[in-house]
Parts: C-alpha cells; sequence; structure tokens
C-alpha cells in the first residue's frame, strides 16, 4: 500500500461530519440522529448546511446591492474566468453560477470536482472572493482524490478564518490524521490544522503540537516546530506551554528540525536566552548540515547569543599593546586562586601569563567562528551575509577579513541582492575599511548597473578612498561624470565633495575640477557642484577668493534656485574677500528680486544684511530697497525675515540692545560642514537586517546586545550527553565529521582551552600530586591535547611553548595504545598514589580491594585487576533482586567472559570504586610517565561504556571542587519510583568545603527528587559519595538544581539517558509474548503506536549472544527474557536457526513495560522491535540501542 | 517571515497573490506603485519599500515584480533569495517565467507556493523534492491528464525530505546513465580609451546535467585547481574535502542543478578575446557626426568568436544613424538611441565594421555624453581561465557512466572609454563592452 492511498483512507465517511454538522446548525439533536450511510450522509449533510449556506448566499448579496457595485464589479470578471457560457454578469446570475461549481463539488466524479477546485483556485489566485462557496467545498476535505483534496486545504486555508463555524467541520479529519501511522500524513495534517486560523481549535492545536512534539519521525516534529508560531499569533497566551514545547525540540538532535525550531524560537520567545546554553554546542556542529533558510535563522540567533555570553574579542587590542596589566579575564583569576598557596612558582607564571595575554577566547566562542565559516562558500546569499554579520559583530579583528571576498562575490548576483550587500559592505567600510580596500575595482561601476546600485557603490568608493587610492578613484569619478544618468552624476559631484573634505591632499585638484563642471552645459550638474563648492570653500576661504569672483558671474546664468542660494551665501559670506563684486552682485539681484524663489530671496536678504554690516557706505541704500521688496512680499517667511533684519542692523532710537550683537550675529564663524557618510553609525543595528536597511528599527527587531563586562558562567553551555548520541546518520555525509564527532563535543565541554592547558601542565608536571587531584585534571588534559589538534591557530606563542614540552613528555607511547591501556593505567596510578598516600584511603578503595581479594583466579598483579574491574562491571550491570540473579546465572553458561562464579551481592551504592570515576584521558595525558611494561591486547578490556559516569560540576568552573555522578542501577531504597543517581564529589582544591547541600530544585512538572544528605565537611584532596534519587517521571527532562558549599553556589542539571529510567523485570518467554500481545491490542485507536520496528545491520564485532546481551544491557538497564529452550513454552519449539533475544524492564515511574526484542537474521541483519505504551520512550530507546548494536 | 506574495506585471496589474499568514489587503502594493511611479526605469525601483504596517520586498524578474509582504524583522536577503528561488523553480517547471505561463498554470503555482512556504517560512525548495511532489506540466501529461483526468500531483509521497541526501529523490532509474558538465566563463572587463585593461575578471560557473541511477557519488578534480580564487557550492558538495584536497566530493542532485560558481582573482592575467577600434566624431555646428567601429579577435587559441552582438548607447543629440555593416545587420531605435548590431561570427580574415554617418538635431550642440558599448559573444571548447577538469570518478554505483564536460566562454561585463572627436575638442568617453565567454 502506498502512502498515497493511505492517505486516501483517511477518515472520510460523512457521518462524523454530520454529526459535528448537526450539533453545529441544529444544536443538540446529536444523540438522537441515526447514523447515516456514507451515501445519504451527503446528502443529509447538504441539507444541514442549508440554512448556512443560506445566510452566506444573502451576506453575499447584500453586499453586492446595497454595498456598492464593488462587490459586483469583482465577480464580473471572474465569471468570464470561469469560462463557462452562461449568461451574463448581472447580480442574479452570481448564486447561479457558483450553483454551477457547487454542482461539480457534490458530484461523484473526481474530475468535476477536480475541474471546479481548479477554477476555485484561480479564482483565489486572483485575489476574487469565493468565500460562499465554503460550505460546498469544505465537505470534500475528505475526498479520496489527492489534487482535489490538496485544493481543498488550500482552499481552507485561506477562508477558514472567515467562516470559522463551518471550518470546525474539517477538524475532525485532521484529528484523525494525526493518528495515522504514516509520518508525511501525520506532518500533512498537523500542517493544515495548524493552519487554519480559527481561535476556537486553540486547545486542539496545542494538544496536537505537544504531541507531534514527541514523535518519532523528524519531519513530524519540524511540523511541529513551524506550527508553533502559528498557534502563538493565533493566541499569545499560550506561550509558556509553547515555551516548553520549544525547549523540547530544540534538544532535538537532527538537522532537519533545528532550522525550524530555532525560528519557532525567534519568533515566540528571543528573550529566552537561557534556552539556548544546553543546545548552543549542538547547533554549532550540526550548523553545517541544517537546510539553507534554517542556517540563516540559527547563525542570526546565535549572533545575539554570543554578544550575550562571550567577551568582546577586540577589547583587550590595546591592553596587549601596552604590555598588559589591565584587566584580568574571568578564567585567569580563576586560575589564580586555585593555584595560590599551592605552588608559587606555578602561581607566578601563571599570572604572568595571564598578564601578557588578558583575553582569552571562549573556546564557545571559537567553535562558532569556526563552524560558520564554511558557510561563506553556499550558494545562498543570505547565508553568506548572515555569516558575514556574525564575523563582523563577532570575530576579532584580525579575522573579519575573511568575509570580505565572499560579499564581493555576492556582487554578481542579481541586482537586488546586489543591493542589500552593498548597503551593508558600505556600513562596513565606515569600521574596517582595510577589509575591502584589495576589492576597490570590483566596486567600479558599470553603465549598465541600475541607478540605485551606482549611488551606493559610489558610497562604497568613497568610503574606500585615501591617500593611497584617490588618485584612481577620482580618474573614475571624472568617467562617472560624463554619464547620462543625471541623478548618478549628481552622486557623484557629492561623492567628489566627500573625497575632498576627508583626503586633504586633494582638496585643490577636486576644486578645481569642480569648478571646471560649473562650465558645464548641464544645469543640473552646475548647481550641484556649486552647493558642493560652497562646502568646500567654508573650509579654507581665504585662499580661494578666484573661485568665488567666478561664482559671482555665473549668478546671470544659473537658475536653479539651490545653486543660486549657494552663490549668494558664499559671496556673502566672504564678503571681505571679494570686496568690489559682492555690492555688485547685490545690486543684480535687488533687480530681479521679485522674480526669484524663496530660498534665493532669503539668501538676498542675508547678503543685504551681511553687506550692510561691512561696507554700509555703498550698499545702505540698496538693502534699504532690498528690505522694502521683502516687506511686501508674498512669502510671509520672507516678510518676517526683512522685518527682523531691519530691527537688527538699522540703528534707530527703539532698537533694543541686540543691534550692538548683529555684527556678531551675522558675521559670525561657522564651522565648516562635516560631510559624512549617512552610513555612519548605522552598525549599532545588526547587519544584514531589515532594521539596518531602513535605518530604522523594524517591528520585532532584536536589539543586538553589548558585550558583557565579564562573561557569564560558561559551565551553562555543559551537556551531558552520551558521546554516541552526538553522531547523527546525516553527520555521517560529511566524512571529516564523522571521524571526531566526540571531538567536537567534549571540546567544549569546560573552560577555556588556555587556562585548562596550564592546569594540566601544573598536574602532569607534578607527578607527587594526591590521586584525586590528578583525576581532576585529567578530562582537561584531554581538552588541551584537543586544541592542539584542531585550534593550533588561535594558540598564542607562550602556549606552544608548554605544549611542545608536554608533547615531549608524551612521546615514547604511541597514540593507538593509549586508548586500550587506558583504564589499565589508571589503576596504576591510583595504586600509586595510594601506597603514597596511604593515609586517605576512601571507602572505594577498601572496595576495590576487597574485590580483588574476591577473585584468586590469576596471579599476575596487573591481569587480576583488570579481572576485577571487568566483574565489577558486570556486577554493577546486573541488579541484585532474585529472578533476575537466577536469570544471569542461565546466561553465563554462555558467556565466558562473564565468569559469575564468585558473583558477590552487589556493592551498596556507597562503595562504587573510584577508578572508574577516571576518565580514560587522563591515561592518554599521563602515558608518558607511566610504565607500560605490560601491554594487554584489546579483547580483554571491557568496554569503557559501561556504567557511565557523567560531570556534573567541572573542577574549573566549580573552583576546585568536581562531581561526577552515574546511574547505578541500584533500587534506591527510600522510594522505588526513583532514579537511584550515584555522586562523587572531589574536593581538589587547597581549602575545605563544607556544607554541601542541594538547594533550589528546578523540575518539571511531576518530577521528585530526593536530596543526598548533606556532607559536613569535604577537606582538601578528599573525595565524597553520595546518593540521590530522582523520579524523572518517565521522561528525560533534566532535573535542575543549585549545588551550594559554604561559599558558592554552582548550577546543575542532571539529565539521564532513556536507558536508565527502567528497572529489569523477570518475565519468561510465555509471559513476555502475553505481554506484548496484550500491548498491541490495547488502547485501539493507537494501534501500531506502542510498537516500532527497526531493521539493522549489526556490527561486526557485535554478532555472538555475548556482545548483543551486553550492549542492550548496557544501553538500558533490562534484564534478558530467557529463551526457548524453557519448559514453560508449551508448544515446544525447535531451537531457531537465528536467535531472538528479549529483554524486559518497567518504567521507574509509571511501571509501564518496556520490552525489546533483538532478531537476528543472516549475515548479521536483525530487527529491533521495542513495544512500550510510552512512545517517547520507546522511540528513543529504539534509538539508543540501535546505536549501542550497530556501533 | 514572508506574510504574502503578489505576482505585479509590467502594465502595474496585480495577476496573483497568495497569503500564507492572514489575507493582506491588495492595496498594500499602492506603496509600491507609488515607488515604481519614482523609478525612472523598471530597474530602479527600491527592492524595500517600508510602509506604515507592512514592508515590501520585491525583485523584478522577466518583466514581472515578485512583491513578497513581510510583517516584521527578517534579513531582507532571505526573502529576495527565497524570491528568486520561486522564480527559478517556475522557470524550471515550465520553461519561461512569464505572466502568460503562470496564468496557464495557476494551480501548479499555486501547489508550488503552497509546498515551498508553510508560515512564511522556506519548506520544500529543492527542485528534486518539489519536482517528486508536483510533477512539472508537459504536453504528454496535460494531454493525458485531460483524457483521464489524473493528476499532476505525485501519487508517491516525496522521501526525499526525510532521507540522509535532501536534495536527490529516491530511487531513480536510468537505462542511459549520463554525467554531463557545463564550465561556462564569462569576462568582467574595464577598459580604458586607449585599449588597456582597468579591471578584468572571470565568474564562471559548472552546470551540471546528471542523470544516473540510484546513489552515485561522485568526484570531480581539476587540473588547476588553484586558479579558483572564490567558490561557492551546491549544498551537495562536502566543504571539507574542498578545502583539505581541493576536489569536489557530491552525491548529485538529479537532473539539472548547478555545481559550483567561482571567481578567477583579478590578479591573474586575463586574456580579452575581442578588441574594438572605434572613431565617433561630432563637428561643432555641423549637423552630420561619423561612426566607425571594427571588432577583431584577440588572443582565442584559434577558437571562433561566435553570437557577438554590439549594443551602444548613442547620445540624445543623435537624430539618426546611417551606417553600413561589413557583415550582420543593425538597428537604430531613434526614440531610445539604441544602436545594435547582429554581426554574427568573427572572421579574423576580414574583420566586421560598421560605419557610416550620424545625423543631429540641426543647430544642437556638439552632444557631451558617451555612448556605452555592450558586446556579447560566446567561444565555445575554450574556458578562458584554462580551469580544466581533471577526472570524474564514481563510487557507490557498479554501472559505467557516460560523462561529456563542455567549456563555453561568454561576455560578461566590459567597459571600455572611447574617444568622440569634435571639431575643436575631445572628450573622454566611456562605453561598456559586456563580454560573454561560454
Amino acid at each position: 500500500m502506498t502512502t498515497m492511498q493511505k492517505l486516501l483512507q483517511l477518515p472520510v465517511n460523512a457521518v462524523n461530519i454530520v454529526k459535528t454538522v448537526q450539533s453545529q446548525v441544529q444544536g443538540q439533536e446529536e444523540d438522537k440522529s441515526p447514523v447515516l450511510t456514507p451515501d445519504s450522509g451527503q446528502h443529509s449533510w447538504y441539507n444541514a448546511l442549508q440554512p448556512d449556506e443560506l445566510r452566506h448566499l444573502r451576506s453575499g448579496g447584500t453586499g453586492g446591492g446595497g454595498g456598492g457595485g464593488g462587490d459586483q464589479e469583482e465577480r464580473a470578471p471572474l465569471e468570464e474566468g470561469g469560462g463557462g457560457g452562461s449568461s451574463g454578469g448581472t447580480f442574479q446570475t452570481q448564486p447561479l453560477r457558483h450553483d454551477d461549481l457547487k454542482e461539480m463539488l457534490d458530484s461523484n466524479k473526481d474530475s468535476l470536482k477536480l475541474e471546479a477546485m481548479k477554477r476555485i483556485v484561480a479564482m483565489i489566485a486572483r485575489g476574487k472572493n469565493a468565500s460562499d462557496l465554503f460550505p460546498a467545498v469544505v465537505k470534500n476535505v475528505a475526498c479520496k482524490n489527492i489534487e482535489v483534496k490538496k485544493l481543498v486545504y488550500v482552499y481552507l486555508v485561506r477562508y477558514a478564518e472567515e467562516q470559522q463555524d463551518l471550518a470546525l467541520l474539517s477538524i475532525s479529519t485532521f484529528q484523525r490524521g494525526l493518528k495515522d501511522p504514516n509520518q508525511l500524513i501525520r506532518a500533512s495534517a498537523l500542517r493544515v490544522l495548524s493552519s487554519i486560523r480559527v481561535t476556537i481549535i486553540v486547545p486542539i492545536m496545542m494538544l496536537a503540537i505537544k504531541e507531534a512534539a514527541s514523535d518519532m519521525s523528524p519531519y513530524v516534529r519540524k511540523t511541529a516546530a513551524h506550527a508553533i508560531p502559528k498557534l502563538y499569533s493565533l493566541d499569545p497566551e499560550q506561550k509558556d506551554q509553547l515555551i516548553e514545547v520549544i525547549e523540547k525540540l530544540l534538544a532535538d538532535k537532527t538537522t532537519l528540525v533545528a532550522g525550524s525550531v530555532v525560528m519557532a524560537f525567534e519568533e515566540v520567545c528571543p528573550e529566552r536566552i537561557d534556552l539556548i546554553h544546553k543546545n548552543y554546542r549542538k547547533l554549532c556542529n550540526l550548523l553545517i548540515d541544517v537546510e539553507e533558510w534554517g542556517q540563516v535563522v540559527i547563525i542570526n540567533m546565535l549572533t545575539r547569543y554570543a554578544r550575550t555570553q562571550f567577551l568582546n574579542p577586540n577589547i583587550n587590542e590595546s591592553l596587549l599593546e601596552e604590555g598588559g596589566g589591565g584587566e584580568k579575564t574571568f578564567y585567569g583569576s580563576d586560575e589564580d586562586e586555585d593555584e595560590d598557596e599551592e605552588e608559587k612558582e606555578k602561581k607566578a607564571e601563571v599570572a604572568a601569563m595571564a598578564k601578557r595575554k588578558p583575553y582569552v577566547m571562549d573556546p564557545d566562542h571559537r567553535l562558532l567562528l569556526r563552524n560558520t565559516k564554511p558557510l561563506l562558500q553556499s550558494r545562498n546569499a543570505a547565508v553568506v551575509m548572515a555569516v558575514a554579520q556574525l564575523y563582523f559583530h563577532l570575530a576579532p579583528k584580525a579575522e573579519v577579513g575573511v568575509i570580505a571576498k565572499a560579499l564581493v562575490r555576492l556582487l554578481r548576483s542579481h541586482s537586488e541582492v546586489q543591493y542589500v550587500v552593498l548597503q551593508n559592505v558600505a556600513t562596513m567600510t565606515i569600521k574596517r575599511r582595510g577589509m575591502f580596500e584589495p576589492y576597490l575595482k570590483s566596486f567600479y561601476i558599470r553603465s549598465t548597473d541600475p541607478t540605485q546600485i551606482k549611488v551606493l557603490k559610489l558610497e562604497v568608493l568613497t568610503n574606500l578612498a585615501n591617500e593611497t587610492n584617490i588618485s584612481t578613484i577620482l580618474r573614475e569619478f571624472q568617467t562617472y561624470i560624463k554619464s547620462m544618468d543625471k541623478d548618478f552624476v549628481a552622486a557623484t559631484i557629492q561623492a567628489i565633495g566627500r573625497c575632498a573634505t576627508n583626503i586633504g591632499e586633494v582638496r585643490d585638484t577636486c576644486l578645481n575640477g569642480l569648478v571646471q563642471l560649473l562650465s558645464n552645459r548641464d544645469e543640473l550638474v552646475v548647481a550641484e557642484s556649486v552647493v558642493v563648492i560652497k562646502k568646500l570653500l567654508q573650509m579654507q576661504p581665504e585662499k580661494h577668493s578666484d573661485i568665488i569672483k567666478h561664482m559671482a558671474k555665473l549668478t546671470d546664468n544659473i537658475q536653479v534656485p539651490m545653486a543660486r542660494a549657494s552663490i549668494l551665501w558664499l559671496i556673502g559670506e566672504y564678503c571681505e574677500h571679494v570686496p568690489k563684486i559682492a555690492p555688485d552682485v547685490l545690486r543684480k539681484m535687488a533687480k530681479s528680486f521679485t522674480n526669484e524663489e524663496d530660498i534665493v530671496k532669503l539668501q538676498i536678504i542675508n547678503l543685504a544684511a551681511k553687506l550692510y554690516l561691512t561696507n554700509s557706505k555703498q550698499t545702505k541704500l540698496l538693502t534699504q530697497y532690498v528690505l522694502n521688496l521683502a516687506k511686501y512680499d508674498q512669502n510671509y517667511d520672507i516678510r518676517d525675515r526683512a522685518r527682523f533684519i531691519r530691527q537688527l542692523i538699522v540703528p534707530t532710537e527703539k532698537s533694543g540692545a541686540l543691534s550692538k550683537y548683529a555684527k556678531k550675529l551675522f558675521l559670525a564663524l561657522k564651522p565648516a560642514p562635516v560631510l559624512e557618510s549617512p552610513f555612519k553609525d548605522r552598525d549599532h543595528f545588526q547587519l544584514g537586517s531589515l532594521s539596518h536597511l531602513l535605518n530604522a528599527k523594524a517591528g520585532g527587531y532584536q536589539e543586538l546586545p553589548d558585550w558583557p563586562e565579564a562573561a557569564p558562567d560558561p559551565s551553562v553551555r555543559n551537556v551531558e550527553v552520551p558521546e554516541w548520541t552526538k553522531c547523527s546518520s546525516r553527520e555521517k555525509r560529511k566524512e571529516k565529521k564523522v571521524e571526531k564527532p566526540f571531538y567536537s563535543d567534549s571540546e567544549g565541554e569546560s573552560g577555556p582551552t588556555e587556562s585548562a592547558d596550564s592546569e594540566s601542565d601544573s598536574a602532569s608536571g607534578s607527578e607527587s600530586g594526591s590521586g584525586s587531584e590528578e583525576s581532576g585534571s585529567g578530562s582537561e588534559s584531554e581538552e588541551s591535547e584537543e586544541g592542539s589538534e584542531s585550534e593550533e591557530e588561535e594558540e598564542e606563542e607562550e602556549e606552544k611553548d608548554k605544549k611542545k614540552k608536554k608533547k615531549e613528555l608524551k612521546k615514547p607511547v604511541p597514540e593507538t595504545e593509549s586508548e586500550q591501556s587506558s583504564e589499565e593505567e589508571d589503576r596504576k596510578i591510583k595504586r600509586k598514589s595510594k601506597q603514597r598516600k596511604s593515609d586517605s584511603e576512601s571507602e572505594s578503595d577498601e572496595d576495590e580491594e576487597s574485590e580483588s581479594e574476591s577473585s584468586q583466579s590469576e596471579s599476575e598483579d596487573s591481569e587480576s585487576e583488570i579481572e576485577v574491574k571487568k566483574k565489577k562491571k558486570t556486577a554493577e550491570m546486573k541488579p541484585p533482586s532474585k529472578p533476575v540473579k537466577k536469570e544471569t546465572k542461565k546466561e553465563k553458561k554462555e558467556m565466558s567472559l562473564l565468569d559469575l562464579d564468585d558473583f558477590e551481592p552487589a556493592p551498596s551504592p556507597q562503595v562504587t570504586p573510584v577508578n572508574t570515576f577516571l576518565s580514560n584521558s587522563l591515561v592518554t595525558d599521563l602515558e608518558g610517565l607511566s610504565l607500560s611494561d605490560s601491554v594487554l591486547s584489546p579483547a580483554t578490556i571491557a568496554p569503557s561504556s559501561v556504567l557511565k559516569n557523567y560531570e556534573l560540576l567541572h573542577r574549573i568552573t566549580g573552583e576546585g571542587l568536581s562531581v561526577e555522578y552515574c546511574f547505578s542501577r541500584q533500587p534506591f531504597s527510600p522510594d522505588a519510583n526513583m532514579v537511584a543517581v550515584q555522586m562523587q564529589f572531589t574536593n581538589s582544591a587547597t581549602s575545605d568545603t563544607k556544607n554541601l547541600h542541594m538547594e533550589d530544585v528546578k523540575l518539571q512538572s511531576g518530577m521528585r527528587v530526593k536530596e543526598f544528605p548533606e556532607i559536613e565537611l569535604l577537606s582538601a584532596g578528599e573525595t565524597a559519595m553520595a546518593v540521590m534519587g530522582i523520579d524523572f517521571c518517565d521522561s528525560t527532562q533534566a532535573a535542575n538544581f543549585q549545588l551550594c558549599t559554604h561559599t558558592r553556589k554552582f548550577f546543575v542539571s542532571i539529565q539521564p539517558p532513556v536507558g536508565e529510567l527502567m528497572r529489569p523485570i523477570f518475565l519468561t518467554e510465555n509471559e513476555f509474548k502475553k505481554e506484548q500481545e496484550k500491548l498491541l491490542q490495547n488502547l485501539g485507536q493507537l494501534m501500531g503506536m506502542n510498537e516500532i520496528t527497526e531493521k539493522l545491520t549489526l556490527d561486526a564485532k557485535c554478532r555472538n549472544e555475548h556482545a548483543i546481551v551486553q550492549r542492550v544491557t548496557t544501553a538500558a538497564n533490562l534484564s534478558r527474557v530467557p529463551c526457548g529452550s524453557d519448559k514453560e513454552c508449551s508448544p515446544p519449539v525447535p531451537p531457531p536457526d537465528h536467535p531472538v533475544y528479549r529483554f524486559a524492564g518497567r518504567t521507574v515511574t509509571s511501571s509501564s513495560l518496556v520490552l525489546v526484542t533483538v532478531a537476528t537474521k543472516e549475515e548479521g541483519a536483525a530487527q529491533l522491535t521495542v513495544n512500550c505504551e510510552k512512545m517517547v520512550i520507546g522511540t528513543m530507546l529504539v534509538k539508543d540501542i540501535l546505536l549501542a548494536l550497530t556501533q | 517571515m514572508i506574510h504574502s506574495l503578489f505576482l505585479v506585471n509590467a502594465s502595474g496589474d496585480i495577476f496573483l497573490e497568495k497569503h500564507w499568514k492572514s489575507v493582506v489587503s491588495r492595496s498594500v502594493c499602492d506603496y509600491f506603485f507609488e515607488a515604481q511611479e519614482r523609478a525612472t526605469e523598471p530597474e530602479n525601483v527600491p527592492p524595500v519599500i517600508p510602509t506604515p504596517h507592512h514592508y515590501l520586498i520585491s525583485v523584478l524578474r522577466h518583466r514581472i515584480y515578485f512583491v513578497a509582504v513581510i510583517q516584521s524583522e527578517v534579513p531582507p536577503l532571505f526573502v529576495i533569495e527565497f524570491l528568486h528561488r520561486v522564480v527559478d523553480t517556475f522557470q524550471d517547471y515550465f520553461g519561461v517565467c512569464t505572466e502568460a505561463a503562470i496564468k496557464d498554470n495557476v494551480v501548479v503555482v499555486y501547489e508550488l507556493l503552497e509546498e515551498m512556504l508553510d508560515n512564511g517560512f522556506p519548506l520544500a525548495t529543492e527542485s528534486n523534492i518539489l519536482k517528486e511532489l508536483i510533477k512539472p506540466p508537459t504536453i504528454l501529461r496535460t494531454m493525458v491528464n485531460t483524457i483521464t483526468g489524473s493528476t499532476n500531483v505525485g501519487e508517491q509521497l516525496p522521501t526525499g525530505q526525510l532521507s540522509v541526501v535532501p536534495w536527490r529523490r529516491t530511487g531513480v532509474k536510468y537505462t542511459n546513465n549520463e554525467a554531463y558538465f557545463d564550465v561556462v566563463e564569462e569576462i568582467d572587463a574595464i577598459i580604458d580609451k586607449s585599449g588597456s585593461t582597468i579591471t578584468a575578471e572571470i565568474q564562471g560557473v559548472i552546470d551540471a546535467c546528471v542523470k544516473l541511477t540510484g546513489m552515485p557519488d561522485l568526484t570531480l578534480s581539476f587540473m588547476n585547481p588553484r586558479l579558483l580564487d572564490d567558490v561557492s557550492f551546491h549544498p551537495c558538495v562536502r566543504f571539507k574535502r574542498w578545502e583539505a584536497e581541493r576536489i569536489l566530493s557530491f552525491i548529485p542532485p538529479d537532473g539539472n542543478f548547478r555545481l559550483l560558481s567561482y571567481h578567477v582573482s583579478s590578479q591573474n592575467l586575463v586574456a580579452i578575446p575581442v578588441y574594438v577600434k572605434h572613431n565617433i566624431t561630432f563637428r561643432e555646428g555641423s549637423s552630420q557626426g561619423r561612426f566607425d567601429l571594427t571588432l577583431g579577435p584577440k588572443q582565442t587559441m584559434g577558437k571562433a568568436v561566435e553570437s557577438v552582438l554590439v549594443s551602444s548607447q548613442l547620445p540624445r543629440g543623435v537624430l539618426n544613424a546611417n551606417l553600413n555593416p561589413s557583415q550582420g545587420t543593425y538597428t537604430f531605435d531613434p526614440v531610445t538611441k539604441l544602436l545594435s548590431w547582429d554581426v554574427g561570427k568573427i572572421n579574423p580574415q576580414k574583420l566586421p565594421s560598421l560605419k557610416g554617418t550620424m545625423s543631429l538635431q540641426a543647430g544642437a550642440s556638439k552632444p557631451d555624453e558617451n555612448p556605452t558599448i555592450n558586446i556579447q559573444f560566446k567561444i565555445q571548447q575554450m574556458a578562458i581561465s584554462g580551469l580544466k577538469v581533471n577526472r570524474l570518478d564514481m563510487y557507490g554505483e557498479k554501472y559505467k557512466p557516460f560523462k561529456g564536460i563542455k567549456y563555453m566562454t561568454k561576455a560578461g561585463k566590459f567597459q571600455r572609454c572611447v574617444w568622440i572627436a569634435g571639431s575643436d575638442r575631445y572628450y573622454t568617453n566611456r562605453a561598456s563592452l559586456i563580454i560573454v565567454t561560454s
């Protein structure tokens, strides 16, 4: 059955619709109405609609008759468009006409329906009103023909808002579509449902969105993300609930969803920047695989985010030049505290380093810059622009240059693209001129450019002009002046003027050039030149009296008022430089006064006044004459001005005190105008935004925040995600990425590269340090190594020296070995430290020893230890409940590696060994120091992923206190519905930590936490354990709380992998099958929802029973169901060729069954089936187990 | 994001509207028409027009304005780029993107727009996916549809959006497996009046037509990848591989697509394949002017320069031109003053020339504007930058595809300063020659 066919079989029958209709239209008869056959259903449906429909027709009619011919006229062409030969366009025929369409819609033939729908859509496309057809159209929502259906959707989305009551008829169809097993149908149902803007269905939409947000199909989740802003715009009161959904979707790991959910985030809650923290690194890493439109949205959002979270990379440039000293970065100071009394040499070194380099870029900041850079190569101009603005706003000065080339490339695109890009380039060139200078020629203007592009290019060229390139630019400008495009010529003249003011060397040349233009035949050119010359002369008038004279002559010819006014102003202002000409100009002007434009008249009055003050002998009478003329002018501005000036300059008895100051008033030295680019200071708008383009705040614009003074806590971005979930299938496409998905993840896990580096340096340098201290630094040293691999460019010189040293230390052991021997060495180091520091033996150590005693099979030291380790792990995997134990014993026969003869009762939570907390990366760091005498084959090492440790609080952020946790898989005794979380606190600071406890627990509704008992004292170098219980309510939501010491509080959160949300139960195979069946049958409408099947190919290493069982039980806390041979199995089944493995468990909170079946087939093929009432859990579990089995 | 879309034709009629959110009255376009009136040329309408409640962002393609209505902050390029993508899709579907084509296919257009945007946010813009959703109309299909009443809507829902390779449709099958690549280069040059080059740049694109069965993984390598100064890729190309090895590695979309566009830096010397000799004079006081233009090939490595088209905007004072071409035909429009000369192929033995007189308005003074000259041409089988494809390999499928590579050089934008000689004074003029190499 194709998907399409499924779609066709959507719940269609008219029964439901009729019911709804009747409840809508006729009231409460619903219960009594007989169940109709589909055939008669249609009929009665039509009847039921009749009254309503008539109402619509009537309303249309009155509109047409009373409201004016508008309606009528609108419909007339529509009829022609319809093409039918039906009679004329009068109002009476209108209903008839539509009756025609209605008839077609009611017919049984799909082709007729389709034809009708096509005509209706054509009407909609032309903007004609087709709303009165609503009742006839809406019932076809259930039509089997896919194209009719689609067109009905189009119609619905367009008119549902206007006809809310009738639109409700379609809802049930969509609701059913939401439950369809086909993801595409679910998605399309949600899409249309959320698109019809009917307020009454808000709760339904909300429900649908919530459900879809946890759908197993990423495509449906994407649709849910799209639906969020739709619902929000319909009913903003849903915001809080929607934010919850957004938060959930933000955590989604597929590229398909990322772009859409960030878009929803931007529309609904852009202020909730805190939601981004946990997803920041994931978004950065996924970015390159997100579809292009999503990339734009994400990059713009991350720009804003980075502005709030990181320090300005350019702020310390000046400090650096001075030799540092100034402010210390967050990390620098942090470090000082850490090292303070411990090792003074180190401290001095660190302090010196901090002084030399006061700014350290947050690795997350670097991550963003690095991951966006390749997108400059995108074919999509919007993506390129988004990256460019990100670099402009966030990158250190030295790195911004990379965007220039890409932006210049966009200049060869469509003219609209050029227009936008040039606007942004113009803004950038003001701040960062050097960036675009090499591309000067790309901004040369071509005669084929549209004027608006030409003007913008001129702007850029002007901004780029400096002493060295001004001559070429001016030569270029000269050719532009010859252009036929007069607006452009005017702009060029202004540009020349600006170049002349900015660059002193060329002022005279420009001025001469402009003066030559005064003889141009085009008046516009001349006028523009005059205006510009006026501005230039203001800067150094004394030198240029001959130019002024020349211009005075021009008054005879130039007619453009603005130019005349400018000349008059110039002469007036500098009449002292042209004492002979000025009065003559005034004489001429007085003669033509009445015929001048107003601005010219005003300037004549000004000129007269100024001349009167400087040269009253010659001009007194002229001035009087001009003032008299002005007194009777039609324009009151001019009359006012004349009165005012007469009072001011002509001495009378009554004239006030002001006339004394007339000279000062009129002949004050005026500051030269500053010719500025209109793009100056536009960069306070985020570049590339609409607001920037318009230079005005557009609705919904999010202000780009200023850099913070001190960086907020970077640990908020730490995420506890099992590394294998990171590697999504899409990432595999980029081969490079697959190579180190782990790195990109762990890289950001904590503080800055530099500080971590020095930290680990000190740790590895001091072998005598306590064990716990080393374990603390382990995870960092891994990062610093990572840094050396991929972030070389950003490392400063001093760092490199240090690194060299460190590398030398490591050299003796090759890289590949480190992974294998890591754990072993872990223990060795542990033991060494134990021997040295025998006084501080922790409980866990004792436990380890007791266990190693219990395994007496091996004599050789190191090997026995490994054995112990493995056993411990299996022990931890196996819960102690009795039936399960029996079960594991059965398995044991096949599992040669898991020798459980000496299986001890599981240790209490408090005594889980410490060495599992040592990350293997420590060993990679220390391998140079340790004795790698016994090299072990990789096979003997158990996978390190068993019982994973997660970091809760990193040592750096915790100021010496580090906390790790694991899910111990023990039942939590105080409350069986809680998941036990075992935490290990290590105090690697030099001072004691007191009163360790939890506070301010923030949980999703329904979740509960049992806090761990307060730890009174954790002295320096000590390690302590505690167990807490969390009821996660069967969700993977994180539990957030504060970890408090006597001095500080840390925000931390614990997020469980789905496999930890269950506890194993014992089932026989028969029971298992029964339960499985029950699950399948129960909740009929959800058929198929609680079974998820996935085909897979088993990893090569994972084809034997042991490996499969181990991997599944590692991924999830389940127990194995004994297979086939069991006696309970009533009809004896012959042992299958391809074994089937079954696992069972219950979720911790709601005790829902979780059944997992792995059926193997030929050549490593297998089928994984998960049955669980809780769909979300089932979906996530499938993913996790799938990964565990295939990798 | 995008609220509504209006399509406006050259005469200012709205002939299609589509709303993705609530309906915006078409009267909002009045602001657009106002701006259109203010602009002297059609292409001078500002792409972004603010109105009291909305913002209009428009693009002009094929003499149709695509006016998007938006209500709040959005990167303008985002909208512009999307509108261009819409036009490209129409072109892809209907062959041309004209008012008539859109009106004829209004239902398909509507279905396309419905799929491309959801709530104003782009949903499916990859042509491969769209073609799975909505089959493009062909003559055959139209006939079949009218007879059988079947439809353009795909019977299968597309899987592309769900797959690992979202730009490629699944289950592609061909009997002849072929992959063609066209390397097309354009020269942009500005040449001053003495004939020396001010700037010259080469823009190139590699267009591909790939019809391969299954999920082929291709790699394309160049002999001289260092030539490529700046590149932009189709999303299918793996960035990292390019950065590390300068190899294009990709799983291609099905059908036609633009794999790569590149820029050859201006640092490299660009050999300009044609030259122009011109002599345009006006005598003061006389109503006659002389016009003399000769074209010649230069550095074409023996390849013929074809489809040469010269056009020039003569000064406004010119009333008419009476010219005599040595080959081809010329037209002069006395209203727009546009002279265009269809030269055809340049024969190196007998250089094409256009000579004659221009008549000026009697008594009018000598024009001081500069005519611009645009030249278009094509050269087959040559990439002017010298870029060469080394090899094309296919992985992931077993059959042997047929591979073809074609080079072409076209004129882009090419400017040249022209002398106009008068009786007593010379004006330096600038013309633009457009040279296209394909």
